[in-house]
């Protein structure tokens, strides 16, 4: 196998990886901009991944699931708001006890419904989200060189999911910064005085955010136990909410960065899989403990030293208080 | 007369032997990865089950979920007088030396590492033999001659399936490509099945057409990966040839089920013995699966031939290098 499809199959598998990534920082980002902070993408995730399995197995049809994967993460997205804007609670809090109801409440139903230990039933292949190949996808690739393969391997082949989650990218940067909502939405995140003195509820504005985020949430959980994966498993998120948190931070709370941080944490994850047990002129073979720290020494040095500053929404984290 | 008498006796009899039984209270501890794992901690739920449903005596089980449970379960299990305590997996086997020595009059049951206490049954399996087996089958059964090896945590234990299955993919051919990879190295890397599913269609890529996964719930995403892929997979532990037929070409299995259920019955019959136990393909301990799931992917003269090798390994013609002797896998 030459060097060109070696290359593109590492990129395609960046794009696999990436993908969930993509949706939570998102979800992330309209949460934040509106000031609030979401830390509870985990468990969002975990419990839309749930959701999705159970209802895609039960009806058979993955659009279903999808469905209740976003239905389930709206409950809990409200649920985090009516804490947060409501009642003015610590959000972060907040966002943990997601996280944990997500945790436990998933493994305890998965166990009381299909007695497999919290897993859900295997899915067949019309249960999911499978791999679809793009028009053109062969000819291209068997007829024109390193293009056509590009488009074949990197572009083609993948899961509805993954070109919906590009589209998003694309609508959220759109929503953000060229419509009405968009631009009440930042700023209720810096001056949330401003937005309610101009006669616009900020609860309202932040309720509609977190519902977004659930959303998001939710195809995030769906891609990764009904397109990537065939069944739910417990942890299955494995602090990919958490990373897609970093992406947002790392993006500097805007779509475009965001989706740059996704797509290099998704790169790296794959290239973990690909450079185990690869002989390196000179050095010879490097343990695999390295490669698995790989992603987060570089997260580390490129926080540190290479993107500047990142400035949070000035509001972020503080409940609005409406002066009499 | 004599058969009224025959009767009496024998209902007598029956009636200790329900007392005795009422008195064992065997348990089982599983590792991480949980009791349905579909691998191997439900090869220990499978034998304990087996034995409830002869005996009708209850069991009692727990999954540990995290480090810190691990003494404390087993300490109460030992103060509240379960014994045998069979406990899964190589990481417990501090705790059971530790437990083991406060409680000289519980036994316990140590799957997959060796302790060394008068009250102690460790059971060993020659994973490399059963690995060997399987190896030598993907081999035959590889279209491009590649074949691939995705383990678990990256330990000795695990490097010891590798490398038998990498000497046995030798066998049948010499120059056989045999690529392996390590899903990680914390005890997270036998719960990712998303990780697995890439490590896997990262070797398709390379030219890999049989698969093998020793790896706990990792493996699910392996063999989802293959069957996505259109490739073979071979599974582990448990007889998994169920979960995709037709696309799963074998399993290694590592009877820790027997194992289970025989030191529970030994423990009910007053035969418990200490000591070591290493278990290979003479003692039944690990096997390569053969149902009616996979019967249609081979021909008669593979069976013959996996037949034969087998013979070859318990008669000590085929040696299979163990990679925990050297620590490497030179052979």
């Amino acid at each position: 196998m030459d060097m060109f499809d070696q290359l593109f199959s590492l990129l395609g598998a960046s794009i696999r990886m990436a993908t969930p990534l993509i949706f939570a920082a998102m979800a992330g980002i309209y949460s934040e901009r509106s000031g609030i902070v979401d830390i509870g993408l985990e468990g969002k995730m975990l419990f839309g991944a749930f959701a999705a399995a159970v209802v895609s197995f039960e009806t058979g049809n993955p659009f279903f699931g999808l469905l209740g994967g976003i239905a389930i993460c709206i409950l809990l997205s409200l649920m985090h708001g009516f804490a947060s804007v409501k009642m003015r609670g610590d959000q972060v809090i907040s966002g943990l006890a997601v996280n944990f109801l997500a945790s436990g409440l998933t493994v305890t139903l998965g166990h009381a419904w299909y007695s497999q230990g919290g897993l859900t039933p295997a899915l067949t292949n019309a249960q999911r989200f499978t791999g679809i190949t793009l028009p053109g996808a062969e000819w291209l690739g068997e007829n024109i060189p390193v293009i056509g393969p590009l488009y074949e391997q990197v572009i083609s082949g993948h899961n509805i999911l993954v070109y919906v989650a590009f589209g998003v990218v694309a609508l959220t940067y759109w929503v953000l910064f060229n419509t009405r909502f968009g631009l009440r939405l930042r700023a209720t995140g810096e001056e949330p005085n401003a937005v309610d003195s101009a006669g616009i509820s900020v609860a309202w504005v932040r309720y509609r955010a977190v519902i977004i985020a659930g959303v998001l949430c939710g195809f995030a959980g769906t891609y990764l136990s009904i397109a990537q994966n065939a069944a739910f498993q417990r942890e299955m998120t494995s602090g990919r909410g958490y990373i897609a948190l970093a992406a947002v931070i790392f993006g500097k709370w805007h779509p475009r960065g965001a989706l740059a941080a996704c797509l290099l944490f998704g790169f790296l994850q794959a290239l973990e899989t690909r450079v185990q047990n690869v002989e390196i002129p000179m050095i010879g073979e490097l343990p695999s403990q390295l490669f698995s720290a790989i992603p987060y020494i570089i997260t580390v040095v490129l926080l540190a030293g290479f993107i500047g500053k990142a400035i949070a929404p000035k509001a972020v984290g503080v409940p609005y208080v409406k002066e009499r | 007369m004599r058969t009224a008498f025959k009767l009496a006796a024998g209902i007598a009899m029956s009636a200790i032997a329900a007392v005795s039984q009422a008195q064992i209270k065997p348990s089982v501890i599983y590792d991480m990865g949980g009791k349905f794992d579909r691998s191997f901690n439900q090869a220990s739920y499978t034998g304990a089950e087996a034995f409830k449903k002869e005996t009708g005596i209850s069991y009692t089980d727990f999954e540990i979920t995290n480090e810190g449970q691990r003494e404390q379960v087993m300490l109460r299990f030992a103060q509240r007088g379960f014994s045998p305590i069979v406990v899964a997996g190589f990481q417990q086997a501090p705790i059971v030396e530790k437990i083991a020595k406060q409680f000289p009059d519980t036994h316990f049951v140590m799957v997959d590492a060796v302790v060394d206490l008068p009250n102690v049954r460790s059971v060993i399996f020659k994973e490399h033999e059963g690995s060997f087996l399987v190896g030598a089958l993907a081999t035959m059964k590889s279209q491009n001659k590649a074949v691939g090896f995705i383990g678990g945590m990256d330990i000795p234990l695990i490097r010891k399936f590798g490398c038998g299955y990498e000497q046995g993919a030798k066998y049948i051919n010499k120059d056989a490509t045999v690529l392996a990879n390590m899903t990680g190295t914390t005890p997270s890397a036998w719960n990712d099945p998303t990780k697995g599913s890439e490590l896997a269609k990262a070797q398709f890529d390379k030219g890999v057409d049989v698969i093998y996964a020793a790896a706990g719930g990792t493996g699910v995403g392996v063999y989802q990966a293959a069957v996505d892929a259109g490739n073979l997979a071979i599974g582990v532990d448990s007889n998994q040839n169920y979960l995709h037929p037709g696309k799963m070409l074998t399993s290694m299995v590592k009877r820790v089920d027997l194992v289970t259920k025989t030191a529970f019955e030994d423990e009910l019959n007053g035969k418990f013995t200490a000591g070591l136990q290493v278990v290979g393909l003479q003692e039944g301990g690990v096997d390569w699966a053969l149902d009616e799931y996979n019967r249609d992917l081979l021909t008669e003269a593979d069976i013959k031939r996996m037949g034969e090798i087998r013979e070859g390994i318990i008669a000590g013609d085929i040696k299979v290098h163990n990679w925990e002797d050297t620590q490497s896998c030179t052979y």
